[in-house]
């Protein structure tokens, strides 16, 4: 102490050190304010991991060829019965060559074609099935949770309807309404959404007490307010999770409901329809193409749309930003 | 008593829907073949043309007396009781099985995991996982029957006295349940892992191994214990996959078949198995959840919300 701590005092008091700043008032602005942006973090997140970017391009490039295969020239009719030039009969079970890229089916329809007018049918689906999932889900899962006085009711609805079968009501819908694709995606989201609303109701339960609820509530916020400013945002990235695997999800049930008879029309190709196609002339060897084209076309989208899923759940979690 | 009154209302609602079912579908091919007073005698035997709030009151009388009845189409005449006690072992036996791998399996996967996070191991586990999880299970068990099969000379379908044709259902049933618990089980231990506790365990100079079972799995597993009771009254359900693929007689189909022909008394009975188990499932998960960790009190007390 003493001598070094007279020095400052001088120094400082020796004005001709220093110089008066200029007032800013764009600097005096920018104090206080981070350049934190939720969803821009979250998607520089996601571009970090480059399995989910390499899924997510992948996935772009197969959903625009969906949609531009048909235009292309020479491609075949995805239902159109193709005729052995030779003999004038159908061309059954013809093996991959130069004219059909992935051979022909059973009956002589292209399977190129058929595999990517699936693609689009099974991915209308899905995205169809989903969105609904996500919205209806979401809004009864949350009511489901946070409102105590729905709680026995929406628990006794939910229990009798996941009990019932989902055969039977297929089974009725499709007598009612004949089995086409509107049928196909009624019946999906009759049920599909129980699943996410439970979900969302296990999250919303969990968090419902914390004590920044408690005190919105005795500000007397409204219901819906804490709902949608409180409870949302915190489960964004689970909620993104659950968005991201119904897509796989759904696919898979196409498939499981084909597979039990109840799927599309046989005239209209979907993935389900053309493995189940497929899965019955497993035991000749030299036919397993017609299995093998649509399982691999399959594996791509759902396993894609699990890793992308994931990965955008991760970065959706603000936790991991920094 | 809420979850009988939930089990009655499933029971009316599937009574009443089956009953919307148009009236072809109960002579099956024939249809064409019968006069419309053949098609009457046979319906009026069935009991299908009295008044649907008779039909009802006769089902649960017959309930009350604990007689399930008997199949309609399916096997007529047949008992049902007969009919489920022929199929029920096999599906439960391949489902313990597959339970007994899926667990065992699927936790050790789990446990290595998260011990060695981030590391090659967690990545090719993961790899594992993302595969059964996204790819339909319709389309990889059949490759594992086509392929497996010949490479490990296995038989390709089931039979019952030999025991070698057993182990690839019962191995390909529990590949699903091995990546689900080895999925979540990682999930919970890595939270579990950054919580003060285990910090407290590592500072005491416990070894890694032994913080991980006895502290981390031990916490992380409760959440899983709710669903283990329901899982193992499941199995009596079958898979519908691998008892087709395989050949199995189990009830993997049966409910599917029995909605697809009309057999009413069979689905009837069914839906009623079925929907009992899941409720009694979820009670029994409650309580196994209260064994597992002695924190959690099924009865209300004075702290609790």
């Amino acid at each position: 102490m003493g001598a070094k701590e007279m020095e400052t005092v001088q120094a400082i008091e020796d004005l001709s050190l220093f110089e008066f700043a200029k007032f800013d008032e764009q600097a005096g602005e920018r104090i206080g304010y981070s350049d934190y942006s939720y969803w821009g973090s979250t998607i520089r997140m996601f571009l970090k991991n480059k399995s989910a970017v390499f899924c997510l391009c992948a996935m772009i490039t197969l959903l625009a060829f969906t949609f531009i295969q048909p235009y292309l020239p020479n491609q075949k009719d995805p239902t159109k019965v193709y005729l052995d030039p030779n003999t004038g009969r159908q061309l059954m079970n013809h093996p991959p060559d130069s004219e059909f890229w992935f051979g022909t089916n059973s009956i002589g329809q292209d399977l190129w074609s058929r595999i990517w007018s699936g693609t689009r049918t099974s991915l209308l689906i899905a995205f169809i099935v989903g969105i609904w999932e996500v919205g209806f889900g979401i809004l009864f899962g949350a009511l489901w949770g946070y409102v105590r006085q729905l709680d026995a009711l929406i628990t006794e609805i939910y229990n009798v309807i996941n009990n019932i079968p989902t055969t039977i009501v297929l089974t009725l819908l499709a007598y009612i309404m004949r089995p086409s694709f509107k049928t196909m995606i009624f019946a999906m989201c009759a049920t599909g959404w129980l699943g996410m609303a439970r979900f969302v109701r296990n999250q919303i339960i969990i968090i419902r007490d914390r004590e920044y609820n408690l005190a919105s509530r005795c500000l007397g916020t409204p219901t819906s307010r804490i709902i949608t400013k409180n409870l949302l945002p915190y489960l964004v990235s689970v909620i993104v999770l659950r968005i991201a695997l119904s897509i796989p999800g759904t696919i898979g049930w196409e498939v499981f409901l084909t597979y039990i008879g109840l799927g599309l029309p046989v005239n209209t190709p979907s993935l389900g329809n053309l493995v189940n196609e497929g899965r019955r002339l497993i035991m000749s060897p030299s036919l397993r193409y017609q299995l093998i084209f649509p399982a691999v076309v399959l594996s791509i989208i759902t396993i894609s749309f699990y890793v992308m899923g994931n990965a955008f759940s991760d970065a959706a979690d603000p936790r991991n930003h920094y | 008593m809420q979850s009988a009154v939930t089990v009655f209302i499933v029971i009316t609602v599937v009574f009443l829907l089956m009953r919307l079912l148009p009236a072809e579908g109960y002579f099956e091919e024939n249809y064409d073949k019968l006069t419309p007073e053949q098609r009457e005698n046979i319906l009026r035997s069935m009991g299908l043309l009295d008044p649907w709030h008779v039909q009802l009151r006769n089902f649960y009388a017959s309930l009350l007396r604990l007689d399930l009845g008997k199949s309609v189409v399916y096997r007529p005449k047949v008992d049902i009781t007969t009919i489920l006690a022929a199929k029920i072992p096999y599906s439960v036996r391949f489902g313990l099985g597959a339970l007994c791998i899926s667990l065992t399996l699927g936790l050790a996967m789990g446990v290595t995991q998260a011990r060695f996070k981030g590391k090659w191991v967690d990545r090719l586990f993961t790899c594992y996982i993302v595969f059964i999880n996204a790819v339909p299970a319709a389309v990889y068990l059949i490759f594992i029957q086509l392929y497996v099969s010949r490479m490990a000379r296995l038989p390709i379908l089931f039979d019952r006295f030999r025991p070698i044709s057993w182990i690839l259902p019962v191995v390909s049933m529990s590949l699903g349940g091995i990546a689900g618990n080895a999925m979540w089980l990682r999930r919970y231990m890595v939270d579990e892992l950054n919580k003060d506790y285990i910090r407290l365990a590592r500072a005491k100079g416990m070894s890694g191994a032994a913080i991980m079972v006895k502290h981390v799995m031990r916490n992380a597993f409760v959440p899983m214990a709710q669903y283990l009771p329901a899982s193992v009254l499941f199995t009596i359900s079958g898979s519908i996959y691998i008892e087709s693929l395989y050949s199995i007689p189990g009830m993997g189909g049966l409910l599917v078949d029995a909605i697809s022909r009309q057999d009413n008394t069979l689905v009837q009975a069914l839906v009623l198995i079925f929907s009992s188990v899941g409720i009694i499932g979820l009670f029994l998960g409650d309580l196994a959840m209260a064994i597992v960790d002695p924190r959690i009190k099924l009865v209300r007390g004075g702290g609790a919300r």
